[in-house]
């Protein structure tokens, strides 16, 4: 707990003190527990690759990675990441080096208006963790909780098909 | 969201402690969250159990496997002792969902996941599962997607799990843990029909913890195949669903399961069907005689008589492939 609270009525709600590591850096701060991993991202740290789409964990663009796996931001309290390791879209690069499926996406115009990217490059960025996908049914399966309503699916694919078939990358 | 307190506990006795009429406990969350979102449900309190020491899948010395409650979904479907004595299990749970969801959602927590009939969410219309007395609209409303087994006049609701309809055929039990102590339940008895209570899902106390999911020994891995029938080719609840699980020798069948999915308020078996199975020559005229026997309780609605056929069908071709599977390994 901790000196930031909430009043609403007659009710005080108090707010709890965590530390996660987000992108590299380590951070403290207060979150009221109704607060989700993605409106602490985009509102309060100010990161907003992170995109709110649907905000039912229909739609995959808040996917980012917590301790390494994709998740759904929106559906994940924030309080609840206590302790975690957090990677969003703008951790995936190294410096100015971009993460080889940024690189693919740019190749193949994996995008239209980009408002889903971030998720899906999140996504795929879990796909290879995995290691669970070698063939272009795999990744289209595994990719299915990331929706694109530019339909952008065929270059998305390609792209992540490139760095899946890439050496040293892919099912195990 | 309404606002709510939150605890956080880090074993089971502290997280039966800490709870109190208007506390929810919350592992995934992937299902109370989009609920409280939509003001559906409004804890006072969230317990917050992720750390309770629940995420083992172990190998009893008598061979059954114990699944942890809070076992993702993800970590359950790609457990080798899964994929290889259970594969039934973890086909059902690749059907459901999406990889984040799955990398989210507990064992424990599919069991306890709501239906996604609309009325229910919309919390502008009445629901008799979410406002006990007020009132069923999808009786006479849009119901495609609902029940044909065991609904009831105030509520034809179906149960959304994959997992669940896997576990249904496989006889798993669930073991629970209240203040008052631990019981297990027999999966068929662990979900309800919605009868005159529709507000109450299972059998589970609002102040009682699953710990653990029980697989029995027996040996299904052979012969056993889950069809999921939908809208779309992946990420959708199913319209209907089919586990099967067969015990072989040779062509005839020595021990028939068929679960279903998507028909009623909790997974849908019937001992008199499976049985009627048993001594038969594994061919479609018996499939699908027992695909016409096992729809013969059917009760459709307005919107969803297509079930009817097409549950037959799922039926038939789900043990067709049950059969094969083995022939192919």
């Amino acid at each position: 707990m901790s000196a930031l609270s909430h009043r609403t009525g007659l009710e005080c709600y108090a707010s709890h003190s965590i530390q996660f590591e987000l992108n590299g850096q380590r951070q403290a701060l207060d979150v009221l527990p109704w607060t989700t991993l993605l409106d602490l991202l985009r509102e309060q740290l100010d990161l907003v690759g992170s995109k709110k789409g649907c905000d039912h964990g229909q739609c995959g663009a808040c996917t980012v990675l917590v301790n390494g796996k994709r998740v759904n931001a929106c559906l994940t309290l924030a309080v609840m990441c206590d302790g975690a390791s957090l990677t969003t879209v703008e951790g995936l690069a190294t410096g100015d080096s971009l993460h080889p499926l940024q690189t693919a996406f740019i190749k193949h115009d994996a995008f239209q208006c980009g408002y889903c990217t971030p998720g899906q490059l999140c996504s795929a960025a879990g796909l290879l963790k995995e290691g669970r996908a070698s063939s272009a049914d795999d990744i289209r399966e595994q990719m299915s909780g990331n929706l694109c309503r530019c339909g952008a699916y065929g270059n998305i694919l390609a792209a992540i098909e490139e760095v899946v078939q890439a050496p040293g990358e892919g099912a195990a | 969201m309404t606002p709510f307190n939150y605890a956080r506990a880090t074993n089971v006795d502290e997280a039966l402690a800490l709870y109190q009429p208007g506390s929810r406990f919350i592992a995934g969350g992937t299902n109370l969250l989009d609920l409280m979102k939509e003001n559906v449900i409004r804890p006072e309190r969230l317990i917050d159990i992720t750390r309770l020491p629940l995420h083992e899948v172990t190998t009893q010395a008598d061979a059954r496997v114990r699944i942890g409650a809070l076992v993702s979904n993800a970590d359950l479907a790609y457990e080798p002792v899964i994929q290889n004595r259970y594969p039934l299990l973890s086909q059902a749970i690749l059907a459901g969902a999406s990889p984040q969801l799955r990398n989210m959602a507990t064992t424990g927590g599919n069991l306890l996941q709501r239906t996604r009939c609309y009325y229910f969410y919309d919390t502008g219309v009445p629901c008799n599962k979410r406002e006990p007395g007020s009132g069923c609209p999808a009786r006479t409303g849009l119901n495609r997607i609902h029940a044909i087994f065991g609904a009831s006049e105030q509520c034809v609701a179906t149960h959304p799990s994959d997992m669940c309809v896997a576990l249904a055929a496989l006889n798993a039990k669930v073991e629970v843990k209240g203040r008052a102590g631990a019981r297990v339940i027999d999966f068929a008895d662990f979900h309800r029909l919605p009868g005159d209570r529709p507000e109450r899902d299972n059998q589970l106390a609002d102040d009682e913890l699953i710990v653990a999911i029980d697989l029995p020994a027996e040996d299904f891995s052979t012969h056993s195949h889950y069809l999921k029938v939908r809208d779309r080719a992946s990420y959708a609840f199913a319209l209907v669903s089919v586990a099967v699980a067969l015990k072989m020798d040779g062509d005839v069948i020595r021990e028939a399961r068929v679960a279903l999915g998507g028909v009623a308020h909790k997974p849908w078996r019937n001992a008199e069907v499976e049985a009627t199975l048993v001594g038969q020559t594994a061919d479609h005229e018996a499939f699908t005689a027992a695909a016409q026997a096992l729809v013969k309780d059917a009760q459709p609605l307005d919107g969803n008589a297509f079930k009817v056929k097409l549950v037959q069908r799922a039926i038939v071709r789900a043990l067709d492939e049950a059969v094969s599977a083995g022939a192919r390994s």
